[in-house]
């Protein structure tokens, strides 16, 4: 019979959050909220009373702020919700206490955690299950209930392993689709017929596990498929004029500019987990990103932490220490009115707080700074939301190690195997429905960032004694997909029975596809296992040798005697039939739009959005100072409440070069549903010009593509889809900087309405020397202030223009010949003759003048060139290659000649406290209302209005 | 300066041990990390270390309350030559996860006597009163009248350097129990207001006066940091190893960082 025992706190900041929040779900009768955590304690032999008391007094309970009790469930106050997490779902927590316990000597005690949430006011069950649902679980990882909740220890199942055959023999298309779509395998007819005709041949049904190993293995999500597609692209203007175009895979279009550039600092494109350029003669740069988009939209917690698992798992993959995290955020409008939200669908404010809660833990505890990112709110975000984890790391030069020989040793490190995270890959590989969180809640995982710290201490040191020849991580599919990948020219012979598990009754199936967040694949020389061994002793990391890479070609799965998989290397990487498919775009036809006045409601109310407003609130939840490299922050400025434009992060253990890494990025996703092939190259500017705002060498860049789509199989997602790689493809070779690495997320979908499509392109730099990097706030009272660059003119997908709901179509125009300008940015602020810099992105010159104005918190006065346009148009569009630069006045004549026709001097820093901007018409008269001028502090007040105190 | 190596504990999930060590370099110390299992297995020892320093993170993942359960592993494993160390003189410092587990393990502030049993503890560092985790810098002083004697030569001196934690907030039993700390000369750190564009003259700063964000967390008597009282072991909250170059620092006046009292540190350990 388990003990209970109760903790309860003196002060309660969570029981007071809930309070708050339970307004915002629609209840408003909740006085008080009070929580307390419970412990369900069991072992064979009775407790003792004094070895529990042992165990609250040692580790549970902090005296001065907490009591407990033992025994029985107090009665409730109000009204009593008890939650716990679902069987198998991850609880660090309880861990932790058994392995206290176990060095208390109380032996083989098993923990079960729970909340109570003692609710108080006058709460009807309406009232009660509305909080219940929507701030105190999620059904997708936990359990709620009224009353006391009876706990569950480990995820009880049978033990025996079983391995089924898949009858395929004669099944026609339609079965093969049913079987498909009922396994969650996620493969078309096509494929399924592929699959069937191999095991025609070999003379024998498919394994459960084999089946299920092809699924991840053919997954979009693992392989691409459409990347790698021959697609037939038909373009329609808007005039209706018809191009046919047929594009030869998608990758080998962003591949193939990589390959023409080639630049010296390249070290690794495209192949492993991440990219990999040269940082120093000494050191290189890992960069990836990934996107954790389904996972966060059932579990935003569990989805994001893991997201950022993932990411790290990555850079570990490429045998670099990681050292820093990004992150971009899509989301619905946190002030959705609730009847707007479908069934299926979390509310976006709770995705968004769920989301950069789960971020800031794995993170934080990684003990990685989370130093740059993007949040952006739109309608199209309200069933899917997106979530971008990036991850940067440091390696010696040329560590990385990848192949695998003959006879190595298939060694896995790090978290235990459990039910978790089956069907991680091919759910991402599917549309989303408001059945989707039945089907595939167990895809949903909750990540365990202190097991994930002991795998980067371990694999740094273990690349370093050279104890490895190949590595990867156990992504998506588990041992399948990385003891696929790794083995694909040697074959493998694996046995699962010593595979550590979470808990017993996996069948063979499971274990083998499985993904578990920390978990790593090594091919280790038989006389390097003891030294790894030693290793992950020291550093509390769990190892299992899983068997041998065997010069076969094959496949071969055992669990003890029990055959599991048998099969080719060469069907499982070759065997899947290569997709046509075709694609539509139609160039929506464009719309005139009358241009509201300008007034200081407008400057107020582009600071105000959502797109554009503070992020303090998110920033501050992760630490960006850890590993002491920040040199310039997320936040800016005098108060440190400015927008920074990028990150500048000097690595630890650099300190022999004066050299600094930059990373910043850029997207632009409202102009996507215009133009998808502007939007590419717009992205790719907005991440180049933040980098070279801060400092950044243009001549030192390495881009990441990361496409978050719609369904691909519906021909009009996949024409803006096409026609964005154009863009990105042509971007590369514009910019002449060289992808190095991407991910697309396809199926973006929620019930057929799909995302507008997202391309996050992510930058990595050098800045030359640290003390040469700039940000948005080191300007001085009589600086100077100059534009770089002109106004596209173009209101199509600005904030400006969904701020007003205006409609606008026209889209900016990319810049033809983007370097030279970026190069003369960089060699003003290289010599030092720029004190500030910010790029004109969301709201314009107009919020990018206030920004500038709220981080250094001076004045500013601007005469803005109309470049064409009415002065409203003037002050917000939003477009390429534009940069505000202040400067001593004593730089001007050398800053005019650096910049020369690229820079305008436009105006100046000023003493007093007002951001004044005059649009100047192109006879040099400032047309009639066209001047607005509003206070420093007024703008403060707008920008930060979401920033709690 | 001392020949002996600076101890820097890491157990899984501590993560500014790189941090530590580059502070305990550029104040003149040889930092070494060792792995308490290490210790554990008796490899390495506390004693062969010219002073000890407990490093920031979430050890264990902080997943029973932060530091627990290193705290309770310093308790059962480590007592003896934990005392011994303080016994020599040698100092032992406690930077965030560091602090929460000296506090947890009854060593900060302790007793007169040494260590406080975990039922007697008086004082403790719980969630931040905003119930979030936060990072942004903080401006500090040490305290004119700390009793331990490796902080004299940096008395009444100011810091300025980033917080990052979730549970920061300096605790005590009842205000008795503060008064007490301050009389005995126990408070080593204060949080300040240095205004919005951060002075750091001591003349020109004043006490945070518990509001935020000068004191980021709600700690009682704007307490950042205490040290115990043989004033041997020292800890804080915040992370004077994160700005100990001048391009740390973000913003505000030259000067103020953590270096000194690293050097400090360093020049005490023998």
């Amino acid at each position: 019979m388990p003990l209970r025992v109760t903790v309860t706190s003196h002060s309660d900041p969570e029981g007071e959050a809930i309070v708050s929040a339970a307004p915002l779900v629609g209840v408003d009768g909740l006085a008080d909220c009070r929580v307390s955590r419970i412990y369900h304690l069991d072992t064979p032999d009775p407790l003792d009373r004094n070895d529990v008391d042992r165990l609250c007094r040692e580790v549970l309970v902090d005296p001065v702020v907490a009591e407990y009790s033992i025994g029985d469930a107090p009665v409730a106050v109000g009204r009593a919700i008890e939650v716990a997490a679902l069987p198998g779902v991850t609880d660090v927590e309880a861990r932790e206490l058994e392995r206290a316990a176990q060095q208390l000597q109380i032996a083989d005690l098993q923990v079960s955690t729970a909340v109570r949430y003692d609710l108080i006011g006058d709460l009807d069950d309406a009232a009660v299950a509305v909080i219940s649902r929507r701030l105190l679980a999620n059904d997708t990882i936990e359990q709620s209930h009224e009353g006391t909740l009876t706990p569950t220890f480990t995820a009880q199942t049978d033990a025996h392993c079983e391995v089924e055959s898949v009858p395929l023999g004669r099944l026609g298309d339609g079965e093969l689709a049913t079987l498909s779509s009922q396994r969650l395998l996620s493969l078309d007819v096509e494929e399924m017929r592929a699959i069937q005709r191999y095991f025609d041949d070999v003379g024998r049904d498919p394994t459960d596990a084999e089946l299920e190993t092809l699924a991840q293995t053919w997954s979009e999500h693992c392989v691409h498929k459409t990347f790698r597609a021959a697609i037939e692209l038909t373009h329609v203007s808007a005039d209706g004029r018809t191009t046919v175009s047929r594009h030869d895979g998608l990758l080998a279009a962003l591949r193939e500019v990589t390959e023409e550039l080639d630049p010296w600092w390249l070290r690794s494109a495209f192949v492993d987990d991440a990219g990999i350029v040269a940082f120093d003669d000494r050191f290189d740069l890992a960069f990836k990103v990934e996107t954790h988009n389904h996972p966060s939209a059932l579990e935003p917690f569990g989805g994001a932490n893991t997201g950022v698992g993932g990411v790290v798992r990555d850079i570990l993959g490429v045998s670099a220490r990681p050292i820093a995290c990004t992150n971009v955020l899509c989301f619905g409008p946190v002030d959705l009115p609730d009847e707007r939200l479908v069934a299926g669908v979390l509310h976006p404010r709770r995705i968004r707080d769920g989301v950069v809660e789960g971020i800031a833990d794995y993170g934080n505890k990684l003990g990685l700074p989370t130093v740059n990112g993007a949040v952006v709110y739109d309608e199209g975000y309200i069933g899917n939301p997106l979530v971008y984890c990036g991850a940067l790391g440091l390696s010696a030069k040329g560590a990385h190690r990848s192949a695998a020989q003959l006879g190595d040793r298939v060694v896995s490190i790090g978290g235990r195997v459990g039910r978790d995270g089956i069907h991680g890959a091919t759910f991402s590989s599917a549309t989303m429905d408001a059945s989707t969180v039945d089907s595939v809640g167990a895809a949903v995982q909750i990540g365990d960032p202190i097991t994930e710290k002991g795998c980067i201490e371990v694999v740094e040191r273990a690349c370093a004694q050279g104890l490895y020849n190949a590595i990867t991580d156990c992504g998506a599919g588990g041992f399948s997909s990385a003891v696929g990948e790794m083995g694909e020219e040697l074959g493998a012979d694996i046995n699962l029975e010593g595979v550590r598990l979470k808990y017993p009754g996996l069948q063979p199936w499971e274990i083998w596809l499985s993904e578990a967040q920390e978990r790593m694949v090594m091919a280790v020389p038989a006389e390097s296992l003891p030294e790894l061994q030693q290793l992950c002793d020291d550093w509390d990391v769990e190892l299992t040798d899983l068997g041998a890479f065997s010069g076969t070609g094959d496949l071969v799965v055992r669990h003890g005697d029990t055959a599991v998989i048998d099969m080719s290397m060469d069907f499982l990487h070759n065997g899947l039939p290569r997709k046509q498919m075709t694609a539509v775009w139609t160039d929506p036809p464009s719309t005139a739009v009358e241009s509201p006045p300008v007034d200081e409601a407008l400057l107020l109310g582009l600071l105000a959005h959502p797109d554009v407003a503070s992020n303090e609130d998110i920033i501050r939840r992760y630490d960006h100072e850890v590993r002491a490299g920040a040199v310039v922050r997320p936040l800016v400025g005098r108060n440190a409440d400015g927008p920074a434009d990028a990150a500048v992060l000097k690595p630890l253990g650099t300190r022999h070069t004066p050299a600094a890494v930059v990373l910043s990025n850029g997207l632009c996703p409202r102009v996507s549903r215009h133009d998808p092939y502007a939007m590419a190259l717009s992205a790719v500017d907005e991440a180049v010009r933040n980098l070279v705002a801060v400092g950044g060498d243009p001549d030192r860049v390495a881009l990441l593509d990361n496409f978050c789509w719609g369904d691909p199989t519906r021909s009009d997602r996949l024409g803006g889809l096409v026609r964005a790689v154009q863009g990105c493809a042509d971007g590369a070779r514009r910019y002449a900087m060289p992808f190095i690495s991407g991910k697309d997320s396809l199926f973006n979908e929620f019930e057929g309405r799909p995302v507008p499509g997202t391309l996050l392109i992510s930058a990595l730099g050098l800045v030359p020397d640290l003390d040469l990097a700039i940000d948005s706030a080191g300007m001085n009272i009589g600086d100077d202030l100059w534009i770089v660059g002109r106004g596209s003119g173009a209101l199509g997908g600005s904030v400006a223009d969904a701020l007003y709901g205006l409609g606008a179509t026209d889209v900016p125009e990319p810049l033809e010949d983007p370097l030279p300008r970026y190069r003369a940015v960089h060699s003003a602020i290289a010599a030092g003759l720029v004190s500030a810099a910010h790029d004109c992105s969301g709201g314009g010159i107009a919020a990018a003048a206030a920004e500038m104005a709220i981080a250094a918190r001076h004045g500013l006065s601007l005469e803005v060139p109309a470049d064409g346009c009415d002065a409203f148009t003037a002050l917000t569009n939003e477009g390429p290659g534009r940069l505000l630069l202040a400067a001593n006045r004593h730089n001007r004549g050398a800053l005019g000649e650096m910049l020369g026709f690229h820079g305008r001097r436009i105006g100046e820093v000023t003493a007093e406290n007002r951001i004044s901007l005059r649009v100047r018409g192109t006879d040099g008269d400032p047309a009639k209302g066209s001047a607005v001028s509003v206070d420093v502090q007024d703008a403060v007040r707008a920008f930060t209005s979401s920033v709690s105190t | 300066m001392s020949a002996a190596p600076i101890l820097i504990v890491h157990a899984s999930g501590t993560n500014r041990d790189g941090d530590a060590a580059q502070a305990i370099d550029l104040a003149g110390g040889i930092p070494r990390i060792v792995h308490i299992n290490q210790l554990r297995r008796g490899e390495v020892t506390f004693a062969e270390h010219a002073g000890v320093l407990i490093p920031g993170g979430f050890s264990y993942g902080d997943s029973l309350g932060a530091g627990q359960r290193l705290a309770l592993e310093l308790r059962l494993w480590f007592a003896h030559e934990l005392s011994e160390v303080v016994a020599a003189g040698r100092p032992v410092l406690g930077i965030c996860n560091g602090f929460q587990v000296l506090v947890k393990a009854g060593l900060l502030p302790g007793t007169p006597t040494g260590r406080a049993a975990t039922e007697t503890r008086k004082v403790t560092l719980t969630d931040n009163s905003h119930g979030r985790f936060e990072c942004r810098w903080v401006t500090l002083r040490v305290e004119p009248t700390v009793r331990s004697s490796w902080l004299a030569s940096i008395r009444d001196t100011i810091i300025r350097c980033p917080v990052a934690h979730g549970e920061g907030r300096f605790v005590s039993a009842d205000d008795s129990v503060t008064a007490e700390l301050e009389t005995e000369g126990l408070v080593a750190f204060r949080y300040q207001d240095s205004g919005p564009t951060p002075v750091i003259r001591p003349d020109c700063v004043s006490a945070a006066a518990g509001v935020y964000p000068a004191n980021p967390n709600g700690s009682a008597a704007d307490i950042a940091g205490i040290c115990d009282h043989s004033g041997a072991v020292v800890g804080l909250m915040p992370h004077p190893e994160d700005h100990v170059l001048d391009w740390q620092r973000p913003n505000g006046d030259p000067g103020g960082t953590g270096l000194p009292l690293f050097e400090a540190f360093v020049a005490a350990a023998r």
